[in-house]
């Protein structure tokens, strides 16, 4: 029997998020499968046209209802569960969107949820990390009808665009629950790249001492066109908010070039990074874990050395 | 009277660099500390916190899992949890057979809050609080960072990709924390010898009438692919030739 894939889009009510793209990709390994995308949205035009374009995608579902303005896993897990009969497969990105929801997803349908996603070698069989990516694990769900999987978004490449699948209205005749309310969301506004997708970024730890001290590296980011993060340190320091924390518990990312600026290296902080290209590693101790990992690195006063290189571009 | 319920895991210590086995089946265990998972902590430490702010009048601490468990739900009781429920099982648990155990405690207790870790360290899946809100057909509110109880409602914010966002949940309700939600209190050798004489019942999966079921297959465990190892520049100029050599500048 060959795969027959549903993919549930993430985006903010107007732009796709590219984690849907990487979906897309993850689930292409699926060879002969049908890859249909769902738009849960108040208005879901917008977003399905992008979701048609995507190379792969055989068919975009909208799910559109006032409720879906805002995603709400208990209000949109009964709609996508309403639809799911057909699929052998429930994809989502690994991101908070994806992981709030799909796990409440695989609830209401009994079915097993295989977590981040890194590889998939056949309909049954899905490599995943553990232990904060100290282990890579096999799993196999021979058996279970149908299978639940959140896709950690750095392992994959973004789908290409060109594709023009049809976009159909779905129907999803179920009581949405109340119980649960959006009141808001804060974020600090930013013309910079978006982190989890940025080919440049440059991260700060604790040793950029402030909030003052990160102005530095906002200065470079700009120069070279590249978003901005944080280590755990930093951000429980109150150095920089929360929605910039890389590493295990929070952005994973795969950018092109990754400068890890006064950042030690902790564990779980490389396994938010591993998948870097090249990584540069700027750190006063030469002893420091990042240097493990890092292809380039630079030993000594973060302070001197950051508005060198951007004299030197 | 008001209960808050909260989930613990045992789990490898956070501070153990953790190893797979040669043979690949499995990582290596055998006289590695265990401690409770962080994220557990951090919910034990938020109900007791409400409690002692007159928000609740009883913790009770729960797990799944085997008999070792226990270890875990007495560190929990010393912390300041008032009774444990463990619910003896074998084998892997899965975030489905967790939260159905879960879900039955559940019905015992009446909590008006569960809290939950958001993921557990070891498997880190990331997904019992999600499946028990769904069994339960109640709100959830994952990767919390503030917790305020209003009566009938509570007000959480989360750590999203975007930001902060805000949810209001009418109660019963699951709740995940986020790391920055406390920061867990420190047992005290006191609290460590009353702890042992606080209840901790033991009931097993098939008197609660849940199935221990293993859906998926773990069938390989492996290192981590290494990266190679770099090289050292002496200064930024070097460091910014060499990064525009390879075209990343």
């Amino acid at each position: 029997m060959s795969a027959s894939v549903l993919i549930v889009a993430e985006h903010d009510g107007g732009k796709l998020n590219p984690s849907t793209a990487k979906c897309v990709s993850c689930a292409r390994a699926l060879a002969g499968a049908q890859l249909t995308v769902v738009v849960c949205a108040a208005d879901a035009a917008g977003v399905a046209a992008q979701a048609a374009q995507l190379a792969g995608v055989s068919r975009v579902l909208t799910l559109e209802n006032p409720a879906n303005a805002h995603a709400l896993a208990a209000v949109l897990a009964p709609q996508i569960v309403a639809i799911a009969a057909p699929y052998t497969h429930l994809l989502g990105p690994s991101t908070t969107f994806g992981k709030d929801l799909m796990a409440r997803i695989a609830g209401l349908l009994d079915a097993p949820q295989v977590s981040d996603i890194m590889a998939i070698d056949s309909p049954t069989r899905f490599r995943r990390p553990i232990y904060a990516g100290n282990a890579i694990l096999t799993v196999d769900s021979e058996g279970a009808a149908q299978v639940v999987g959140t896709v950690r978004t750095a392992s994959f490449e973004a789908a290409g665009g060109g594709g023009a699948a049809p976009v159909e209205k779905a129907n999803a005749n179920v009581t949405l629950p109340t119980h649960t309310r959006f009141v808001s969301v804060s974020a600090a506004k930013t013309d910079r790249p978006d982190l989890q997708t940025a080919a440049r970024v440059i991260s700060g730890g604790r040793a950029l001492g402030s909030a003052e001290g990160f102005k530095i590296l906002y200065s470079l980011a700009d120069k070279i066109g590249a978003a901005v993060g944080a280590s755990r340190a930093a951000v429980d320091a109150g150095y920089a908010p929360n929605e910039m924390q890389v590493g295990q518990t929070g952005k994973i990312i795969a950018p092109e070039l990754y400068m890890a600026v006064g950042i030690s290296g902790a564990i779980q902080h490389l396994t938010g990074i591993k998948d870097a290209r090249t990584i540069v590693a700027i750190n006063k101790d030469g002893e420091a874990p990042i240097f493990e990992v890092a292809d380039f690195g630079l030993v000594g006063d973060l302070f001197q050395i950051i508005p060198q290189i951007e004299q030197l571009l | 009277m008001k209960r808050i319920l909260v989930g613990i895991k045992r789990v490898v210590d956070y501070n153990v660099r953790v190893r797979v086995k040669p043979d690949g089946s499995g990582v290596i265990t055998d006289g590695v500390k265990m401690s409770v998972n962080p994220f557990d902590e951090i919910a034990l430490e938020e109900a007791l916190r409400i409690r002692e702010r007159g928000g609740a009048d009883e913790v009770i601490v729960a797990t799944v899992g085997p008999a070792d468990c226990q270890q875990q739900l007495r560190t929990a009781l010393a912390m300041g949890a008032d009774r444990a429920l463990h619910v003896q099982a074998d084998g892997v648990v899965e975030p489905l057979v967790a939260a159905r155990a879960l879900l039955k405690l559940i019905e015992r207790e009446q909590p008006l809050l569960v809290i939950l870790g958001k993921q557990a360290i070891d498997d880190d899946n990331g997904q019992t609080g999600q499946v028990l809100a769904a069994l339960w057909n109640r709100p959830q509110a994952t990767y919390a960072s503030k917790l305020e109880l209003t009566g009938e409602t509570a007000r959480v914010t989360r750590e999203v990709d975007a930001g902060l966002e805000t949810l209001e949940v009418d109660l019963p309700a699951v709740i995940t924390t986020d790391l920055r939600l406390n920061e867990p209190r420190y047992v005290k050798l006191p609290d460590i010898m009353k702890a042992k004489k606080k209840p901790l019942d033991t009931l097993t999966l098939a008197a609660l009438g849940v199935e221990q079921r293993q859906q998926l297959k773990l069938v390989r465990f492996e290192p981590p692919p290494q990266r190679q190892k770099g090289i050292r520049v002496k200064d930024a100029a070097e460091l910014v030739d060499a990064l525009k050599k390879k075209g990343l500048l």
